[in-house]
């Protein structure tokens, strides 16, 4: 295709510029020629007339009237093939681990919806070892799930464990606003593991542009789903969704969009949905996993109020524990019925008396919690905690639920805590034969 | 006859297209293609005119691509959908492609692929009911076919107005839904053909023949529903909740046990992964009302959250008509939409890139004129053969937040007749369904009493009182006599309000059930306990309620139902007046 170069620029914003242009095609690529012959790309984002907007890859910066913005005929793709792995690359699609620029295939991005009758019931439970995950919020294949936390919290880490602690075949990085030492701990991380030769990140950081950055979750699911369509298992970690829609922010302000909430564009939803939307069980393929961070400070806001609406769960992180309340799986009933028979009752079990005894806490305020029913359930409480909220505590499923049942017996009677008689039969632990628990005796 | 007009592309912006028509003239609300260069036809709808042959599109697919200059080929027709048998135990987009056609062709829902929405190579089995010569007019049956669970009348369409006769009209057999069927002759002798199946206009509510109220209680089987906050046949509820609060559980526990004879699920900008998991497990679950597939039933039409955002509005209009469309059969058809707040969201993109003045969190301004003409096409209606049709319709709202007092819970609080508020408090303690049991309503009739229904709802705020002293003062600050009252109050919630939709037997309660449950619970609530001591208190009600649960649990043809009754009674009786005895 005839590639047109056009010189006549007549606006230059943030991340936006104008041009008179011809025959140009919504959502093509295009180059802007710096004087120097420097190059960096842009994407047409509206027409009107022969007014063409573009979003610049590199930002507005140093963007002058005299650059030259060349269309390429072509959308924006990125590259796949195997040889992919183990290697790092730009929001750009670039490589920039220093090495060789690979010849390969191109594939869309941000391409449509898989057909939703292709798509399987989610039934594979992952087990991640962490018992806040395994016995109460289970995750399962082709789940989308983020972490929401507060900056500063371990995130990246327990994301980092569970990715090379499960079974993926690929493990895809999508890296969002990441600070230099993050960026760094994902590698060592992913290298420690032994598990480089089947990762790719893809990696935009502060000193790059945010269009860039908008581009990396897109990237990253691009070439996640040609793994998944191969019948691979992948998993997709994106850190940090709060940083992406900032800058889809950005974008939209210096489009002079109407805000919704918050200054966010009134498609935050959609545009969050059509990322988290490519996990997927694929019928007669693989799957694709994706595990999200989203930094809040409060759930509320915005932006993990609108991805809680998109995702299927989140793992909420407080003060480094995994909190029970305002976590969420909700493909746990797909499999927790298939683990241990015990699964799911002394789940709803332990949760319902935790959920009792924060009554206590709130009560505890008012100086009024005394009698000995509310201080067991307080002492539960911490047993909770300390036992079970750990994130980076590494546990079976099967001595997690045990430790469970440990957690019952050493606060409470058979009968408070709501179980069959059953399941008492076969799994309350006498005291002095607890499987996990260190024992604690009153005096 | 409107001549079709063509046109250009002056601007696109997303699923924002204009155009400028180069001749013909323009509907507003008509279908128009815009031809890519690929030779792709993609749908749009005409929802601007403007001076100077301008118009604006939204677009139902991906605008990627689209050049200025492209063709638009305008249609001349609204948007519609295709009436007939057929329809039922299928799975639509939101522009009526069935889902599992396309998916013959490509993986991926790919841009500009349509088929045929009723299937054309299946013989239906035609009876007709009228003879050559009779009078006929818009919505005359002419015959009927056995589709499903019942007989699917075939009717003159709807638009067909004055008074025509039947000219020929096809002897007992069997017959596609292209084939013809009738012929009719109106007074000036012109001539029209008719097939099974016939379009009517999404927007356009269809006629009622006659409108009556919503009065009869439309059992669901979910025991916090039907005995607090019912939903009448032919009525309207409104379900907002903050996320993972339980809105689609509900909704998918609705779609399984509600008696309606026809379920349409609209499945609007959520996740796809959620109508999967109804579409594959519908057609392996046996309705025991019928003893058929569940998926004979229904129809699920999917816009998910990621299909193309201009086609939402379309899904919930399109599931709406042929809601309606059944309730003319004289069916008792149940919407549920999840989530209208998708449908309004879609809205308000279109509104802000046509720059029109927003209202509240940007939303238009015409939002809640949209949201109460949309519940208002629910309703009874009295049909020409006697009969009664009626389409109720459950929305839920995804408010920003999970606060209420956004402009979509509103405009939807104010159309509709019963609300069911979800709690963000009830389901972080795992309370399902955690629809507040205070500020709920529905001005709709209970399976149980109205007497009844005051009976509980006031324990309930007696134990929400009781509660909030108890973490003022502590168990030691009230009386024994208080403590039981709440006790009873958070048995009630326990054992009758609180439903595992997950279980087999728990997740359904039949109206005979429900009414032997209350009658347990009424008993428990009267019985005056003679235990004394907040720790004895507090044991005797966990026995009871260990016992009510496990019976819950049983199905009451199963070995032991009977005994666990007598067990739970015995409790309850056991502990009764023992102080007096002592
Ligand atoms: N009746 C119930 N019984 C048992 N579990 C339930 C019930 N209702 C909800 N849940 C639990 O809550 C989770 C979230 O429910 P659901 O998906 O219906 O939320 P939602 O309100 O539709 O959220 P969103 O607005 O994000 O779509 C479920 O996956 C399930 O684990
Ligand atoms: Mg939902």
């Amino acid at each position: 295709m005839l590639q047109k170069t056009y010189e006549n620029i007549d606006s230059i914003g943030r991340a936006i510029l104008g041009i008179k242009a011809k025959d140009v095609h919504n959502k093509e690529l295009a180059e802007v020629i710096y004087p120097d012959g420097q190059k960096a790309f842009a994407q047409v984002i509206a027409l009107d007339g022969d007014q063409v907007t573009l979003q610049l890859f590199g930002g507005g910066f140093g963007v002058s009237t005299d650059c030259k913005i060349r269309f390429l005929g072509k959308p924006v793709q990125v590259g796949f093939s195997d040889d992919m792995l183990g290697r790092v690359y730009s929001g750009n699609g670039q490589p920039i681990d220093g090495g060789p620029e690979l010849l390969s295939d191109m594939v869309r991005v941000a391409g449509p919806s898989i057909n939703p009758v292709k798509r399987l019931i989610p039934k594979d439970m992952i087990r991640t070892g962490v018992p806040m995950i395994d016995v109460f919020n289970t995750l399962v294949r082709s789940q989308k799930i983020p972490i929401f936390a507060k900056a500063g919290e371990p995130y990246n880490r327990l994301l980092a464990n569970i990715a090379t602690q499960t079974d993926a075949d690929v493990i895809i990085i999508g890296g969002v606003g990441l600070k230099y030492d993050e960026f760094h701990y994902f590698r060592q991380r992913i290298e420690e593991a032994g598990s480089k030769s089947k990762t790719i990140m893809f990696v935009h950081t502060h000193r790059d542009s945010i269009v860039e950055g908008l581009m990396v979750p897109d990237l990253a699911l691009a070439v996640a789903e040609q793994f998944a369509l191969q019948g691979k298992n992948v998993f997709v970690l994106l850190s940090d969704m709060t940083q992406w829609s900032d800058y889809l922010r950005q974008v939209a302000n210096a489009q002079d969009q109407i805000p919704a909430n918050q200054g966010y564009p009134g498609d935050l939803y959609s545009q969050l949905a059509s990322r988290y939307e490519k996990a997927a069980d694929i019928e007669g393929a693989g799957s694709l996993t994706i595990l999200g961070v989203t930094t809040m400070d409060d759930v509320t806001h915005p932006v993990p109020d609108n991805t809680g609406y998109i995702t299927e769960g989140q793992f909420y992180m407080k003060d480094g524990y995994l909190e029970l309340f305002g976590s969420l799986s909700r493909l746990k009933q797909q499999v927790n019925d298939r683990t241990r028979p015990d699964h799911r009752s002394i789940m709803n079990a332990m949760a319902r008396l935790l959920s009792e005894a924060e009554e206590r806490v709130k009560a505890q305020k008012f100086g009024s919690v005394k009698d000995d029913y509310s201080l067991r359930l307080l002492d539960y409480r911490k047993t909770f905690q300390k036992e079970l909220m750990d994130p980076f505590r590494y546990l079976e499923l099967e001595d997690a639920l045990d430790l469970c049942w440990d957690t019952l017996a050493q606060h409470f009677k058979k009968e408070e805590v709501g179980l069959s008689s059953k399941l008492i039969e076969e799994y309350w632990p006498e005291k002095g034969k607890f499987k996990i628990l260190k024992e604690m005796t009153h005096e | 006859m409107m001549q079709k007009a063509k046109g250009k592309v002056v601007s696109v912006n997303e699923s924002l297209v204009g155009a400028k028509t180069t001749e013909g003239s323009v509907m507003n609300g008509e279908v128009a293609y815009i031809v890519i260069e690929d030779g792709k036809r993609l749908k749009s709808e005409v929802i601007d005119v403007k001076p100077d042959d301008m118009v604006y599109l939204q677009v139902f697919e991906d605008t990627s691509w689209m050049k200025v200059g492209d063709l638009v080929e305008f249609s001349g027709l609204p948007l519609a959908v295709k009436l007939g048998p057929g329809i039922l135990g299928s799975v639509t987009d939101g522009l009526q492609n069935p889902l599992y056609e396309l998916a013959k062709k490509e993986w991926f829902l790919e841009r500009g692929l349509v088929v045929e929405p009723l299937d054309t190579t299946i013989k239906w089995h035609f009876t007709p009911s009228v003879q050559k010569g009779d009078l006929a007019t818009g919505g005359t049956v002419l015959g009927s076919v056995p589709e499903k669970l019942f007989q699917h009348k075939i009717f003159v369409p709807f638009s067909i107005q004055g008074g025509h006769t039947i000219e020929q009209i096809a002897p007992e057999g069997d017959y596609t839904v292209d084939e013809p069927i009738a012929v009719i002759k109106d007074t000036m002798g012109k001539s029209i053909e008719l097939k099974m199946v016939f379009e009517w206009p999404v927007k356009k509510p269809m006629p009622f023949n006659e409108r009556s109220v919503p009065v009869n209680p439309m059992p669901t089987g979910i025991r916090i529903l039907d005995a607090l906050f019912p939903i009448a046949y032919g009525g309207t509820a409104c379900n907002p909740g903050p996320f993972g609060a339980g809105k689609t559980v509900l909704q998918h526990s609705l779609a399984r046990h509600s008696q309606a004879d026809v379920v349409i699920i609209a499945a609007c900008g959520e996740r796809a992964g959620e109508a999967v998991e109804v579409f594959k497990d519908f057609p392996e679950l046996i309705d025991p009302r019928t003893g058929k597939s569940l998926m004979d039933r229904t129809y699920i039409v999917g816009n998910t959250s990621s299909m193309p955002v201009a086609a939402r509005e379309a899904s919930v209009y399109m599931a709406t008509t042929v809601g309606e469309y059944y309730r003319k059969q004289g069916l008792n058809v149940l919407i549920l939409a999840d989530s209208t707040s998708r449908w309004a969201q879609a809205l308000r993109e279109t509104s802000g890139r046509k720059e029109e003045i927003p209202g509240p969190e940007a939303f238009p301004m015409y939002i809640s004129t949209l949201i109460s003409a949309f519940y208002d096409r629910a309703g009874i209606e009295l049909l020409p053969d006697g009969k009664t049709g009626s389409l109720s319709i459950i929305g839920t709202v995804s408010p920003a937040g999970g606060n209420f007092d956004e402009p979509v819970t509103q405009a939807t609080l104010l159309s509709t007749g019963a609300f069911w508020g979800l709690s963000r408090a009830l389901s972080d303690a795992r309370k399902y369904p955690a629809i507040d049991r205070i500020d709920s309503n529905s001005k709709y009739p209970s399976l149980l009493n109205r007497d009844e229904v005051s009976f509980l709802l006031e324990l309930l705020r007696d134990g929400k009182t009781i509660a909030s002293n108890i973490i003022l003062m502590g168990e030691k600050g009230i009386t024994d006599e208080a403590y039981i009252r709440y006790q009873k109050a958070e048995l009630l919630d326990a054992v009758f309000l609180q439903q595992n939709s997950f279980h087999e037997v728990d997740g359904v309660t039949t109206p005979d059930r429900l009414r032997a449950m209350f009658t347990m619970v009424k008993e428990i609530i009267d019985t005056t306990v003679g235990v004394k001591g907040k720790e004895e208190i507090r044991s005797h009600f966990n026995f009871i309620r260990q016992a009510f649960l496990d019976w819950n649990y049983l199905k009451p043809d199963e070995e032991g139902f009977e005994k666990q009754k007598m067990k739970l009674v015995n409790l309850v009786k056991q502990r009764e007046h023992v102080a007096e005895n002592v």
